[in-house]
């Protein structure tokens, strides 16, 4: 499909305001104006909306396919969310209204106080941040805020630990706040305390984890790991990517983490957007609300909703304002929605539809950690690669089935590697579907493997030339 | 169950095939001692009463009064075809592109949105976007320290000062140091900001129109910063930069802004968008998402992420940024709102804008003892200096019902007389009149 | 697999090919099918030292980035300026027209292995 700059017909209109009164060479000098128009497309307003819906349908998405996409939490996003944040009331007010005058923006100011508690209540933290902007944008937070801890008790701290099953945004945000990174093996799927004691010195952190993990294990020597970083002054980090299969079982702050950031884009329902906006707030524990980003939201005894900026130890400001305000309402809509119980119930379901796919397919593929997962489970495709059917050609033809692939080759521990996250809001009659049609390409593949190397048929697109993305690199339309 | 479609012979089907007698068998592996301590939410609601709770929350934020606040984040028009494109579920409930072939949409909206980006500014790589201004210009940063193997920077003051203090809170950690150049009455000190550069700078950053609405030419500056091997970086306003002298013109290494004014409503601080582009020998330091065009087995054109080795998922610790996500859905914005607009109609827009900034200007010049914070061209938002106290006119004022705009003091002690003041183009000729009424009742009442 | 007797290597899996005080440095031919498709070489600039075993550069393909470790010490010479457009040429010639940079050796390189001890290390890392 040719791009909007390529149907650019000159002269053509659609929302163009009206001729300004004074045009922009009386109003300034030539020397600083630019010295031709930006080329930019000239559409009629069909032209656009055409375009634009024609490009749509070229996506896989949560409302029309399956999208069991592991770690990334694809469950359905509640229509009402999106209505909150187009109520004028929420999507008129400058940011700086609370500055100038708090009573100008009580109800924004109501949904942050009220957010962060009721996320201090789900997680069992002492006090949360909203500002981060994504969840690597709170890992870098959450980190920053370590070390912050440690500068102020004259601690010489240079380490952050992750275990090799982490995200790759772990080592690259601790990497990022001046931390050297050390990698542990698991043992079993799982952190491994012996392999953190081997590593484990005055020079460390914190260890940065994700419970349950990647492989969708829960991590069980959590209280020794805890009592481990305790006796070296070290702090112990809840990556929440994964937070969606624990609401109500398990909060970190009662266990022993300092840290926590959560996705909200991910366990609280609000859209991915095709790749953000997300929001990442973080949650600490009562040794570190003193660093927590400034400025913070209080209520004053009158029940009125102040901005407040002195916290001398705060580490200052991570966003211009509140962190992505829009999401974060999504969020608190959601939670106000499905309360104590919803919450719960949300996590049980994601695991029980976790745990039920796991075992109607451990028949047809390796299962490596074979045992009750928590929201999602990996499975291995090594057997099937042997004979010329990688992971990545089972995900292209699962494309050409209809439904989105899941996570490939992550973590990097399990070779060949698939993993699946079905969450709750998918039906048992949708998980048979997809099973029985998986089942139906691993047969294919043991047959006719080239029919699976060759998918995906049935999409705009079949395979991408990647290398010759990559070294042509044509990144725009050409003028 | 709201969103869980389970019905209860569903669920006992399930919990057979799997094994477990209840659901609450699955989680056996997380001990009673390790159980919530409390979990003590308010019980879920009906979607009609909590939409209630959320109107009755946004009726509790003016959204009524005149306001001419503007520092950064301007209040556009946004076409409403913006929304019914960036409301279709097949754009804002997929997820970053991953799966190519089945992610054309989003792909070839950030190309589109990189040509565009790259046409407005005239610089040679876009990428997907970032977080916002202030995130932009972190990365920037670290782009022209991995570049230059440099780590002090030059500041202009009169950049952003929350993006200073979002930049000085990001680089906490890490060894690089800042110089900031005091701005001479809100204009660019060019002879102070030439005079910082050296041999051991990474880069020097300003922005235009900066944060007293002064426009500038700062090619020299990045010629100069050249010839010392540093990279010049430039923060621009997205609107105004359909008029203005481009970063790609002035010979700006690495360009930003926020992209608020394209299409995002000012939503009390976000979702906004990083814009980022540079050029082309810095495409390697740049640091997020990248689509790139290439063909198919059948030879049919298609989009992928491209340039991907450079990013967290496969460098890890070494990646150019941890960032792992682009504003996607806020880009599409950017994109739907340049096509609908066309070139013509950002310029107007701009331009319109300016023009009621000038009306303004004129109707409050007539004050007595108000004049310009300086002489220099400006954009849609200008700086006053007023007789009194700009803190006090602005609550003075707000009293009686206008919101004048910014009191610079907050930012620049020493300032505190200082005020700035936004236009866009939706102000209109009675909102100009009641700012100035208001404004001469504020400084009538003062004498 | 092609390991050519008239060179030394690296456990990381670099090779150089000494003479005259000189050596001529690229990767293995096991380390480019490892990498698979290169589509960036960035390599250490004329006039600058290297040092043995230390980070010298870096090399992209389409799914992995991987650091370029020097086999010598010394003062870097010439740089294939080919790479730029074509680095492609890393997949087809690693031994030949793939090579990456030259250097004039400060000392006589130290700790590196001959064909057949590195071909006992490309098989253990097979297993």
């Amino acid at each position: 499909m040719s791009t909007a700059f390529k149907k650019s017909v000159p002269g053509r209109e659609a929302c163009m305001p009206g001729v300004p009164k004074r045009r922009a060479a009386d109003m300034l000098p030539a020397a600083l104006l630019r010295q031709k128009r930006a080329e930019l497309p000239e559409m009629s307003e069909l032209d656009v909306i055409r375009h634009f819906t024609n490009l749509s349908r070229k996506n896989y998405s949560v409302d029309s396919n399956f999208y069991p996409l592991g770690s990334c939490t694809m469950k359905y996003n509640p229509r009402f969310m999106e209505y909150a944040a187009t109520l004028s009331g929420f999507s008129k007010p400058h940011p700086m209204l609370p500055q100038i005058d708090p009573m100008l923006a009580q109800g924004a100011l109501e949904v942050l106080w009220d957010t962060e508690r009721l996320l201090c209540e789900i997680t069992g933290m002492r006090a949360f941040t909203l500002q981060p902007m994504a969840g690597a944008h709170g890992e870098f937070t959450g980190v920053s805020l370590i070390a912050a801890y440690h500068r102020d008790r004259g601690n010489k701290k240079t380490k952050i630990i992750c275990p090799d099953s982490a995200h790759g945004t772990n080592p690259a945000s601790a990497a990022l706040a001046g931390y050297d990174v050390i990698n542990i093996e698991s043992r079993d799927g799982i952190v491994d305390p012996e392999a953190l004691a081997a590593v484990l010195d005055d020079g460390v952190a914190g260890l940065m984890m994700t419970c349950p993990n990647t492989l969708g294990l829960f991590e069980k020597n959590l209280p020794q790991i805890v009592e481990l970083l305790r006796s070296v002054d070290a702090l112990l980090y809840y990556d929440g990517a994964n937070m969606n299969a624990i609401m109500g079982k398990m909060r970190m702050g009662d266990v022993g983490f300092d840290v926590v950031h959560l996705n909200l884009h991910k366990t609280f329902g609000t859209p991915h957007g095709g790749g953000g906006p997300g929001s990442g707030p973080v949650g600490v524990s009562e040794r570190l609300v003193p660093f927590l980003p400034a400025p913070r939201v209080e209520k004053c005894e009158d029940g009125v909703f102040v901005l407040k900026t002195d916290y001398p130890k705060s580490i200052g400001r991570l966003t211009p304002f509140y962190g992505n305000y829009g999401v974060v309402l999504k969020a608190y809509a959601y939670i106000l929605r499905l309360g104590a119980n919803g919450l719960k119930r949300a996590s049980e379901y994601a695991v029980l539809n976790a745990n039920y796919m796991r075992k109607l397919l451990e028949d047809v593929l390796e299962i490596p950690y074979n045992r009750t997962c928590m929201h999602e489970f990996v499975a291995s495709a090594h057997k099937q690669a042997e004979q010329g059917v990688k992971a990545l050609d089972i995900a292209k033809a699962l494309l050409d089935k209809g439904y989105h692939a899941p996570t490939i080759y992550f973590p990097l521990i399990v070779r060949e590697c698939l993993m699946f996250e079905p969450t709750e809001t998918e039906s048992k009659e949708l998980l048979d579907a997809f099973i029985s049609d998986l089942k139906n390409i691993l047969e294919t593949a043991e047959h006719s493997p080239d029919a699976i190397q060759n998918a995906p048929v049935t999409l705009p697109v079949s395979r991408l030339d990647e290398t010759k993305a990559a070294r042509n690199m044509e990144l725009k339309e050409k003028e | 169950m709201p969103y869980i479609p389970h019905s209860p012979q569903d669920l006992a089907v399930m919990l057979e095939k799997v094994g477990a007698s209840s659901i609450e068998d699955l989680f056996a592996d997380i001990p009673q001692d390790m159980r919530p301590k409390s979990f003590a939410l308010p019980d879920g609601k009906d979607e009609m009463s909590v939409c209630a709770r959320l109107e009755e929350l946004a009726a509790k934020n003016r959204t009524d009064i005149p306001s001419f606040l503007g520092a950064g984040f301007y209040d556009h028009y946004i076409p409403k075809a913006v929304d019914a494109i960036t409301s279709r579920g097949e754009f804002f409930t997929a997820y970053t592109p991953y799966q190519a072939e089945a992610s054309q949409g989003t792909l070839q909206a950030i190309f589109e949105y990189q040509t565009a980006i790259c046409r407005l500014l005239q610089m040679d790589c876009s990428n997907a976007s970032v977080y916002d201004g202030g995130s932009a210009l972190f990365e920037a940063f670290m782009m022209a320290a991995r570049a230059t193997g440099r780590k002090r920077f030059i500041l202009d003051e009169a950049l952003h000062p929350l993006w200073r203090e979002m930049v000085a809170t990001s680089t906490r950690n890490l060894d690089v140091t800042f110089t900031v150049v005091p701005h001479a009455h809100g204009m660019p000190d060019m002879n102070a900001l030439h005079a910082a550069l050296d041999d051991s700078v990474a880069a020097v950053a300003v922005q235009n129109p900066n944060f007293f609405g002064v426009i500038a030419d700062y090619s020299e500056l990045f010629a100069a910063a050249k010839e010392k091997g540093a990279l010049g970086v430039i923060s621009v306003n997205p609107v105004m930069q359909s008029l203005l002298k481009t970063p790609g013109e002035m010979g700006a290494d690495i360009a930003i802004a926020e992209g608020q004014s394209l299409g995002q409503p000012l939503g009390f601080g976000g979702p906004y968008l990083g814009v980022m582009a540079c050029k082309k020998a810095l495409v390697r330091q740049l640091p997020g998402r990248i689509a790139g065009r290439t063909t198919d087995k059948q030879g049919r054109e298609g989009y992928v992420l491209t340039l991907q080795a450079r990013e967290q998922h496969i460098r890890r610790s070494k990646a150019t940024s941890n960032i792992c996500s682009n504003q996607a859905l806020c880009a599409l914005r950017a994109l739907v709102h340049v096509c609908l607009l066309g070139p013509e109609g950002l310029i107007r827009t701009a331009e319109t804008a300016m023009a009621k900034a000038r009306e303004a200007a004129q109707a409050l010049l007539t004050l007595p003892g108000v004049s310009m914070l300086n002489n220099a061209p400006y954009g849609y938002e200008f700086a006053l200096v007023l007789p009194i106290s700009a803190e006090e006119a602005v609550q003075k004022a707000l009293k009686r019902g206008c919101l004048i705009g910014y009191p610079a003091g907050r930012a620049y002690p020493g300032m505190e007389n200082t005020l700035l003041v936004a236009c866009t183009e939706k102000t209109t000729a009675e909102q100009i009149q009641t700012l100035s009424g208001v404004l001469a009742g504020v400084l009538g009442g003062q004498q | 697999m092609n390991i050519p007797e008239d060179r030394k290597y690296t456990q990381s899996h670099e090779w150089a090919l000494c003479a005259d005080g000189e050596a001529l440095v690229g990767i293995t031919a096991h380390a480019q099918e490892l990498l698979g498709d290169i589509t960036f070489v960035d390599l250490p600039s004329v006039g600058s030292k290297v040092a043995a075993h230390a980070e010298a550069g870096s090399i992209e393909s389409v799914k992995a980035a991987s650091e370029l470790y020097s086999p010598v010490s010394g003062t870097v010479v010439a740089v294939n300026k080919a790479l730029e457009d074509s680095p492609e040429k890393v997949n087809l010639d690693p031994y030949g027209e793939g090579w990456l940079f030259k250097v004039k050796l400060d000392e006589e390189p130290q700790d590196l292995l001959d064909a057949a001890a590195y071909s006992e290390l490309c098989e253990k890392e097979d297993h």
